[in-house]
């Protein structure tokens, strides 16, 4: 009988660049640069990494495909190196990826590492192109991300019987909230505060989202060297352990993109990983046990829409708890404590790993004062990749020992 | 008895003043004041000859058997393709059969008619039955040109067969001559014309007379046995004359609708006959001669099943269903006289791959599904395993057409990053009432005017345009219903 990974596998070190415009840096750049913070906070040499997970997505205006980029660039000594793709859940893939192979007791120590080089693309907004195939191109809508996601806000305003202006209010709310968190924090991209009156007169992206509405699209990579619960202990005598607690996948069946049973209004694949990343950590009460999230606000009506999607604001009734303050980071659940995707950024393959970053460094209380969690025990992370008809959730919940 | 079965009308929802048209470009060319009076029918932006004359074969086709259908014959002088069978696109556009004929009518404006007789001649031969005509044209003249202000796009379609006939076909006469006073050369974007007093004088003088008179000898008829009379000829003084020269009373003469759409091509006295058998009655009878490269003469005569198709959009329902393109810029965007910048985003470069056309064109061309046996669920694209979770059914599909089905806005949005050359790109995830999703481009609508639950209706687009393989690619899109019935 499967048993999850609960408790299966220890952080052992990780890293995180600097998001943001990085005109100067390559991906192979960025890669190092992760791949030093991590390989020191785990105090190991390179040598002892015995296989490594890479995740990348758009490999059009990236570093291509395969994982010869990355063992190419950390000189990796001919151990096992794979590529992983699963859209925003990239980074999550390749974490997952390492964690299973360490819990199958294939290997002692291994590195995922997540990046993206967007900024190469000469436009704004994230990559276009034949992300999705020859078909996709031929008949799909003239569609861009946040057309996408700015159709769970009118499918949701008719749903719940919310007007577009109070929901307009609330996801203002969110950005400005992320704002606030991305400030503090000197390796976020976007580190301006914000008001709710300059967010709402931002000119739109796709109705009913401003630009305000919208993450950074942001070069940056992050990466974790993980071990067994063992090992980390016999390495990190004067430190806590941070364990993985639970790592769920859903994606979408078709359902929602050609059966008439979805209201648009939420993203089923949310509810079920997080439900099923529950009861693999043991969680009876999110909304009291987590400690804090780092959830896929790659618009600001995603964050609002997974905030029930996660089990932790009613069925439609997230409007109240953001506009309470719940979900800021004085509130009862901090959400993207360290910007989000926001205000970090969002390079696409980076972003899973980044997240988890964000979670470590707290329950490590590595953090300054002003943006630290109090007694934070649980992180979640949150990755949805694709579009809400079609996509994949990867929820991670990691926590101290 | 050999006819017209059905009819089917389209005009472009937007209209560009012909005054507009006069104060961006009247200081070039100011004698074309005399030409901007009313307004003329634009084809948006994402329309062309063959998506009009796909949108007016599928009004004909209302209520109609299409498997019944054993030919298509298009007729245009702005086809897309040079090579390639426009009326192959428009064939499966409208969910025929493949084992049909099908022919392109092209070269000169009176390839509608001369496609109109061959169908019916032909039907007339029993060889074949039932064989659609459509014809369409978006001509261009050159900002500033008189052509600019007189030409406009529409399409029309007839359905000719040997039963239920609507309109009986009486007869034709033909004359062929090389007259040239307008020509397209093979690479020519816009008409060229020779000088007004040659064309009025020589040319619709001479060959409306000839080619009117020359079908009333042949079938011993009178100019007083007809109830109307259609023939294209915008310059209105000349009409005048031809109609006293000829004994066309004011009230048999059918309104060439130049100050509603203008000059339609290849298209336009089909255009105007559709128009007439709106309002016909049984026991008319109808006239219609075309004019250009000579003149087709036709005649046919109202049948008590006139009223049997009454009811379709046609050219009528058109008209009134209009919107104001008030921008003259934006038209000259649209039809590619104007480079407009649509980003850096839009310059992705995407290949049409006709292998891949050809073994989904069913989908992407006739917007064709699958139904699953087992529990009924349609579905779009068409899948192999059942989406419906109950079921799980595994081949058990049977195709499912979703062309002539209506949908409902599920959630909607207007996409200002979309490279588009008409921002916002709107699109939105569409429920068909009969079950099945799809998420569609929305044409011909404005953001503001949306909502979810608004009923849709299908129609057939130009997806995309790669100017680097001079490609039209075609697929489907939503259109707001102005009307619930």
């Amino acid at each position: 009988m499967a048993s999850g990974i609960r408790d299966k596998v220890a952080i052992l070190g990780m890293g995180c660049t600097k998001f943001g415009e990085r005109w100067e840096s390559s991906a192979e750049d960025l890669m190092v640069e992760a791949f030093k913070e991590c390989l020191m906070d785990a105090g190991i040499e390179r040598k002892e990494i015995e296989a490594a997970y890479v995740g990348t997505h758009y490999d059009e205006v990236n570093v291509g495909k395969g994982s010869t980029p990355l063992a190419l660039a950390l000189k990796l000594p001919y151990i096992p190196v794979t590529r992983t793709e699963n859209f925003c859940a990239t980074a999550t893939e390749a974490f997952r990826a390492a964690c299973y192979s360490i819990a199958a007791g294939a290997y002692d120590i291994v590195l995922a590492l997540g990046v993206e080089k967007l900024k190469d693309t000469g436009y704004g907004g994230l990559p276009g192109g034949g992300a999705r195939g020859i078909e996709f191109f031929m008949t799909a809508p003239n569609l861009t991300a946040p057309g996408g996601f700015a159709q769970l806000a009118t499918a949701y305003s008719a749903r719940w019987g919310l007007p577009m202006d109070k929901l307009k209010h609330a996801i203002a709310h969110i950005s400005v909230k992320s704002h606030a968190n991305g400030s503090l924090n000197p390796r976020a991209h976007l580190r301006n505060v914000v008001s709710e009156e300059e967010v709402i007169a931002a000119p739109l992206v796709a109705y009913p989202l401003g630009l305000y509405d919208c993450c950074g699209v942001s070069d940056g990579a992050a990466a974790a060297i993980l071990t067994t619960p063992d090992i980390a202990r016999s390495l990190k005598k004067n430190q806590d352990l941070v364990l993985v607690k639970a790592l769920q996948i859903s994606v979408s069946s078709g359902e929602e993109t050609m059966f008439n049973n979805w209201d648009g209004a939420h993203v089923v694949t949310t509810r079920i990983a997080s439900a099923r990343a529950y009861e693999e950590a043991g969680i009876k009460d999110p909304r009291k046990e987590i400690s804090m999230m780092e959830a896929h606000d790659c618009f600001s009506i995603t964050e609002f829409v997974t905030m029930e999607d996660l089990h932790i604001s009613p069925k439609g009734g997230a409007y109240d708890d953001v506009m309470s303050g719940f979900y800021d980071l004085d509130g009862q659940l901090p959400c993207q404590v360290d910007g989000g995707l926001k205000c970090f950024g969002h390079p696409i393959g980076a972003s899973g790993l980044r997240m988890i970053y964000a979670m470590y460094e707290q329950l490590l209380e590595r953090v300054p004062g002003k943006r630290k969690i109090k007694n934070a025990r649980i992180g979640l992370t949150h990755n949805l990749g694709g579009l809400p008809d079609a996509n994949v959730v990867a929820i991670t919940l990691i926590g101290r020992e | 008895m050999v006819g017209i079965c059905s009819y089917g009308g389209y005009v472009p929802r937007y209209r560009l003043n012909r005054g507009l048209i006069f104060k961006s470009m009247g200081w070039m060319n100011p004698a074309t004041l005399g030409n901007s009076k009313g307004e003329k029918a634009v084809a948006n932006f994402d329309e062309d000859s063959i998506t009009m004359a796909v949108a007016a074969g599928i009004d004909a086709l209302r209520g109609m058997e299409r498997s019944e259908v054993e030919g298509v014959y298009f007729a245009s002088t702005s086809m897309p393709y040079k090579e390639r069978l426009n009326a192959g696109i428009v064939t499966a556009a409208l969910g025929l059969n493949d084992h049909i004929r099908a022919a392109d009518f092209s070269g000169g404006l009176k390839a509608g008619t001369s496609a109109l007789v061959s169908a019916l001649e032909g039907v007339e031969s029993k060889r074949v039955n039932k064989i659609i005509v459509c014809s369409s044209d978006c001509r261009l003249g050159k900002p500033g040109s008189p052509q600019e202000m007189i030409f406009g796009d529409a399409a029309a379609s007839l359905l000719i067969g040997n039963e239920n006939v609507i309109a009986e076909y009486g007869g034709s006469y033909s004359t062929t001559y090389d007259f040239v006073d307008h020509y397209r050369g093979g690479s020519a974007k816009y008409d060229r014309q020779w000088e007004d007093r040659w064309i009025r004088d020589l040319g619709y003088d001479q060959f409306i007379p000839e080619g009117i008179k020359g079908l009333l000898a042949k079938y011993q008829m009178r100019i007083t046995d007809f109830s109307k009379v259609i023939y294209p000829c915008h310059y209105s003084a000349e009409r005048k004359k031809i109609n006293k020269m000829l004994g066309i009373r004011p009230e048999i003469e059918q309104n060439i609708l130049q100050a509603e759409i203008g000059e339609t091509g290849a298209s336009h006295p089909l255009v105007m006959l559709v128009h007439a058998l709106e309002q016909a009655k049984p026991g008319d009878n109808i006239l219609v001669v075309s004019f250009g490269s000579g003149c087709d003469a036709l005649y046919f005569r109202v049948t008590e099943q006139i009223e049997r198709v009454k009811g379709r959009n046609g050219i009528a329902g058109c008209l009134v269903n209009r919107a104001d393109l008030d921008n003259y810029n934006k038209y000259l965007v649209w039809r590619d006289i104007l480079p407009g910048e649509v980003g850096l985003r839009g310059e992705e470069d995407l290949w049409t791959r006709w292998s891949m056309l050809w073994r989904r064109r069913k989908f992407i061309l006739g917007l064709w599904g699958t139904k699953c046996k087992k529990c009924g669920t349609p579905q779009l694209p068409p899948q192999r395993i059942c989406v419906n979770p109950e079921c799980k059914g595994i081949d058990e599909m049977e195709e499912y057409c979703f062309s002539d089905k209506t949908g409902r806005i599920a959630s909607y949005t207007g996409d200002m990053l979309a490279p588009s050359l008409n921002p916002p790109a709107i699109y939105g995830q569409i429920e068909f009432e009969e079950g099945g999703k799809f998420m569609f481009d929305l044409a011909d609508c404005n953001l503001n005017d949306l909502a979810t639950g608004m009923p849709v209706s299908m129609s057939f687009r130009r997806k995309y345009f790669d100017q680097k393989r001079d490609i039209s690619g075609y697929f489907w899109k939503a259109v707001p219903m102005k009307e619930v019935e």
